[in-house]
């Protein structure tokens, strides 16, 4: 089955349960397809046949046992590298973690192990998910099957040019501020955000802990449904983590219906601001979905203008103390300097070798933003601001089902374009950032091809707290009403990876 | 490093007012750690009982362990403050190597407990009021051990280990606020509230509450100005000092060394100090000032803790009584001596003293068997009193057999060694060693004549029905007889006598 790496994960997913094909076949084909494209695409970082076929096999003879783990049973997936595994290196993206390999699994991992879906390797991203390209991987970017000219979008870029690559069905992103619905909206791939707390983040290593949320990525809007099912539920590990079930995404995808569905567009992420053709595609969403039959009304949500200040006061904070744990002490990297090495001096030595700029950047600003005497005026004032987000879309919430914006204000730009200016790089997320200070779910379907570049946009769905089955429902309606359109997904139209 | 010049304390009372401020932290001895499930004991394999999440590994999150919370709250009730209905966890941020994440996660603007008082009574009876700031929960750091100086400290050492099997240990702090009036007293006030805090936690069960093995460690503050001044003068903070002798010494220290430094024109600088325990004195520690940045924020990783009214109300219910209030309580009770009832409080007997009281024995008597042969005999076997292999009902048992007349003292000792040697209770030990009293008919009538003839009026009240009378004359019998005699034969005889 030559188009085997272009099938969706359920579709590969019922094929191996009807065991028309096993997951070794399969694992086999995504795992040789990698080993062969990410020269190119540099989307993994570590790639492990043993392990992957190991699994895969192991899924076989429990299906061959009658034991049918998951819905996804037997599907091979990729993992972003800032989730621990036992059996493969974990970096985060960083020099200071190179070749350490974790003494336990994440709780996903664990839970994706526990459903039979073999992981065929860890995805490259920003160096500890600082970043909207790839370019501050440690390890060099990611690239975008679109165009390997171009980013593939980040932090998890790695995951998003694996998935749109077809080097894997699937694969797990996380999102702090777009890391998932960025990379998905400039890749022509689904990215969902899931409510914090959804997903338990034990083992996820962290950026900002009040901000960080794991999800899936996928190509169609059902594989993220079925994987944010394998994915999700109370944590025992995590104390943030929900203790309620948000039910089935998979059964809002299948019953997704537009009768009596109210949109509402942000007026503060309607603008100029995006790019023409991701406007112009971004209109065209709205337009097919009133002609579907939804009421569509524009909500105000002032605050949404401060909320990318107050998210780069949140997130240097959380994470300059989180990666406080980066000192050569118990395990990564350890730099001893020439001299009298101290034990100040060593963890000096060994952070300044070890931490990229981007990193620096934010542990300076994030220590200072927590000073004494400046607290109150940074963090304590990013807090507030990030209240009145929540009371904004509280607001709009109460007129409407989920609100719909642009996921991203650009298509893929090209590598190097914007590393040296990071103020213009933070600028991405300014659509996504809101959700992930107010806890809510969000996803990036595609939308189309801009005009000017014919590269893909993304349109982002917020839904209110928990009521991730509402965001997965638009989605579908969404992703529904274009397959009308194109015949097929949107990444059908991708440029064939072999001939680039 | 040595000693500092020191004025003279009598000297140092009468020229400056001494304030004081305590700061105790208190290890929790439940069974996990206060954020992971690694076992909380002392004494294992360093770097044994350590997890993901104890040493900081790059995703592992913290979970509170509820029972931490619950013995917090306990704390808390203990000392008369008020329970915070929700109370977050910060994270502490500064670099260390025995502090695995390099924060340590503490509580600091929402604390569990605040506002709370405790009354500490000194030796002759004088009573201070020490007003309670607050108790927070913390995690303890690990512990570092510096190899190839010659002081065992930091500076000099060569290399340091560290040991994060305490890393995650759940700690209370309990802060009083200043201290004012205690004068000449201040030493002795910051030894006895040590000793309250530690006797208090020790009766909850909460901790194990033993200084040597720093369950129990204290930091003192201390602060001088002249009688008069209003704005308080600079203080210093002497470290984990850790035994009560210790803490009153370092206190009285640092008096002597602020008061000499002041009186000849200098000025305090405001630091922590150590002491040497060895010999006596602090020595400068590191700077410290109200400026220290930790840069304090509120733990995202954990949802605030909201004990329910309910919960604190379980919790209050469960209190043991005050061991101040429990102390005079007994005394009053037992209608002790001073100073055998301060025998009985410093051999740590009162449990079981108390224990055998209520299983019928005299207070009298449980007591010179607690603090008598059976202390003999612990301080022979070398171990302590409180584990020899006796209860404190078969020991109330054995004295009722003496009382009765059945046991001799002699033959309640050999009872007390077959109970100690697992030769079961004391019943099964008489059986098994024959320890029977043997009846000489004609001594004992002889015996119990002589013994009637002391106390007349016995026969009579007997007649009357007052059988229990002759309880009396049994013990002058026994003794008479030096117990070896049957306690039975002896009543027996009596009531005969009576007809």
């Amino acid at each position: 089955m030559s188009d085997l790496i272009h099938k969706s994960a359920s579709e590969l997913a019922d094929l191996i349960a009807s065991k028309s094909i096993s997951s070794e076949e399969v694992t086999s084909a995504f795992f040789d397809r990698s080993v062969e494209l990410n020269p190119k695409t540099n989307s993994y970082l570590y790639l492990n046949r043993d392990t992957a076929i190991a699994a895969a096999k192991a899924a076989d003879a429990a299906l061959a046992n009658g034991e049918k783990l998951s819905p996804l049973h037997g599907v091979p997936i990729a993992v972003k590298d800032n989730l621990t595994t036992t059996d493969a290196p974990t970096t985060s993206g960083s020099k200071i973690l190179e070749g350490w390999v974790p003494q336990y699994d994440a709780t996903v991992v664990a839970r994706l192990r526990k459903a039979g879906l073999p992981i065929l390797g860890k995805t490259n991203m920003d160096e500890f998910a600082m970043g909207s390209s790839t370019e501050y991987s440690a390890y060099g970017p990611s690239k975008n099957p679109w165009d390997l000219t171009r980013i593939p979008g980040g932090s998890g870029g790695g995951s998003s040019s694996a998935v749109s690559g077809h080097l894997a069905p699937i694969a797990i992103g996380s999102d702090t501020g777009g890391s998932i619905r960025f990379p998905a909206a400039v890749t022509g791939s689904v990215g969902a955000k899931p409510t914090y707390g959804a997903v338990s983040r034990y083992g996820l290593i962290a950026l900002a802990s009040s901000l960080d949320q794991i999800g899936p990525v996928s190509n169609t809007v059902l594989d993220s449904a079925l994987l944010q099912d394998v994915i999700s539920g109370h944590d025992k590990h995590d104390s943030t983590s929900l203790p309620q079930s948000l039910g089935s995404m998979a059964d809002a995808v299948r019953s997704a219906d537009v009768k009596g569905l109210r949109v509402g567009v942000v007026k503060q992420l309607d603008s100029d601001a995006f790019q023409p053709g991701v406007k112009a595609c971004f209109d065209d969403t709205i337009a097919k979905l009133v002609a579907a039959g939804a009421e569509v009304v524009t909500v105000d949500c002032p605050s949404f203008e401060y909320a990318i200040a107050a998210y780069y006061l949140i997130l240097p904070a959380e994470a300059s103390s989180n990666l406080a744990k980066f000192d050569s002490v118990r395990f990564g990297l350890r730099v001893i300097p020439d001299g009298n090495p101290t034990i100040e001096r060593v963890m000096a030595a060994t952070r300044e070798a070890g931490f990229g700029p981007e990193v620096k950047r934010r542990i300076i600003l994030g220590t200072y933003a927590l000073s004494s005497g400046y607290y109150d005026a940074y963090y304590g004032s990013a807090q507030k601001v990030r209240t009145l987000i929540q009371q904004d879309l509280a607001k709009a919430f109460s007129q409407v089902d989920v609100l719909l914006t642009p996921t991203a204000p650009t298509t893929a730009f090209k590598i190097g374009e914007k590393v040296n200016d990071p103020l213009a790089m933070y600028l991405n997320d300014i659509a996504t950032i809101p959700a992930n200070l107010a806890g809510i779910p969000g996803m990036s379907v595609p939308n189309g091809l801009a005009f000017e570049d014919g590269l893909p946009s993304g349109v982002q769905i917020l839904a209110p707290a928990m009521q991730d089955a509402q965001m997965y429902r638009v989605g579908s309606i969404v992703e529904q009403m274009y397959l009308a359109e194109w015949g097929a997904p949107l990444i059908a139209k991708a440029p064939k990876l072999e001939v680039l | 490093m040595a000693k500092e010049a020191l004025m003279p304390y009598e000297q140092a009372i009468e020229q400056f007012e001494v304030v004081i401020g305590l700061e105790v932290h208190v290890e929790l001895n439940t069974k996990s750690k206060m954020f992971c499930g690694c076992a909380n004991i002392f004494g294992n394999e360093p770097n044994t009982n350590v997890c993901p999440i104890c040493i900081g590994l790059p995703g592992s999150l913290p979970a509170v362990n509820k029972k931490a919370v619950e013995s917090s709250i306990a704390i808390g009730l203990a000392l008369g403050c008020q329970i915070a209905p929700t109370g977050r966890f910060s994270r502490k941020n500064y670099f260390y190597p025995d502090l695995a994440k390099n924060f340590q996660t503490s509580q600091y603007d929402e604390p569990i407990a605040s506002e709370g008082k405790i009354n500490i009574e000194l030796e002759d009876g004088v009573v201070f009021e020490v007003l309670i700031e607050r108790a927070h929960m913390e995690e303890d750091a690990g512990k570092l051990t510096h190899i190839g100086g010659a002081t065992g400290r930091i500076q000099g050492a060569e290399y340091s280990l560290v040991d994060y099997n305490r890393a995650g240990v759940p700690l209370v702090e309990i802060v009083t606020k200043p201290v004012y009036g205690a004068g000449a007293r201040a030493p002795e006030l910051a030894a006895a509230y040590v000793h309250a805090i530690r006797e208090i936690v020790k009766s909850m069960n909460v901790s194990d509450a033993r200084m040597e093995r720093g369950n129990v460690r204290c930091d003192a503050n201390v602060s001088i100005r002249p009688y008069g001044q209003t704005k308080l003068g600079t203080r210093t903070e002497t470290k984990n000092v850790n035994s009560l002798r210790s803490v009153e010494n370092a206190v009285r220290y640092e008096i002597q060394r602020q008061a000499h430094i002041l009186a000849n024109g200098g000025t305090i600088t405001q630091e922590t100090r150590h002491w040497h325990e060895d010999r006596g004195y602090t020595s400068a520690g590191r700077p410290k000032s109200d400026a220290d940045d930790y840069r304090y924020f509120p733990e995202p990783d954990l949802v605030p803790v909201q004990p329910s009214l309910a919960w604190i109300e379980e919790i209050r219910a469960t209190l043991p009584e005050n061991p101040g209030l429990r102390r005079k309580r007994l005394m009053e009770a037992w209608g002790f001596a001073e100073l055998e009832f301060r025998d009985v409080v410093n051999s740590d007997l009162l449990d079981q003293v108390e224990a055998t009281v209520a299983a019928g024995a005299a207070p009298q008597a449980a007591r010179k068997w607690w603090t008598g042969e059976l202390a003999r005999l612990a301080n022979s076997q070398e171990v302590a009193v409180q584990d020899l292999s006796i209860t404190p009902t078969q020991v109330a048992k054995i004295q009722q057999l003496i009382d009765s007349g059945e046991l001799t003292d002699r033959m309640a000792r050999d009872v007390v060694a077959g109970v100690l040697a697992g030769e079961g209770d004391p019943e099964a030990v008489i059986e098994k060693r024959g320890l029977k009293v043997v009846s000489d008919d004609g001594a004992l009538i002889a015996a119990i004549d002589e013994a009637l003839a002391k106390q007349p009026d016995v026969l009579e009240k007997i007649r009357e029905g007052k059988v229990q009378a002759a309880g009396a004359v049994i013990g002058a019998v026994m003794q008479a007889m030096r117990g070896q005699v049957d306690a039975a034969r002896v009543r027996e005889l009596i009531l005969e006598r009576a007809k």
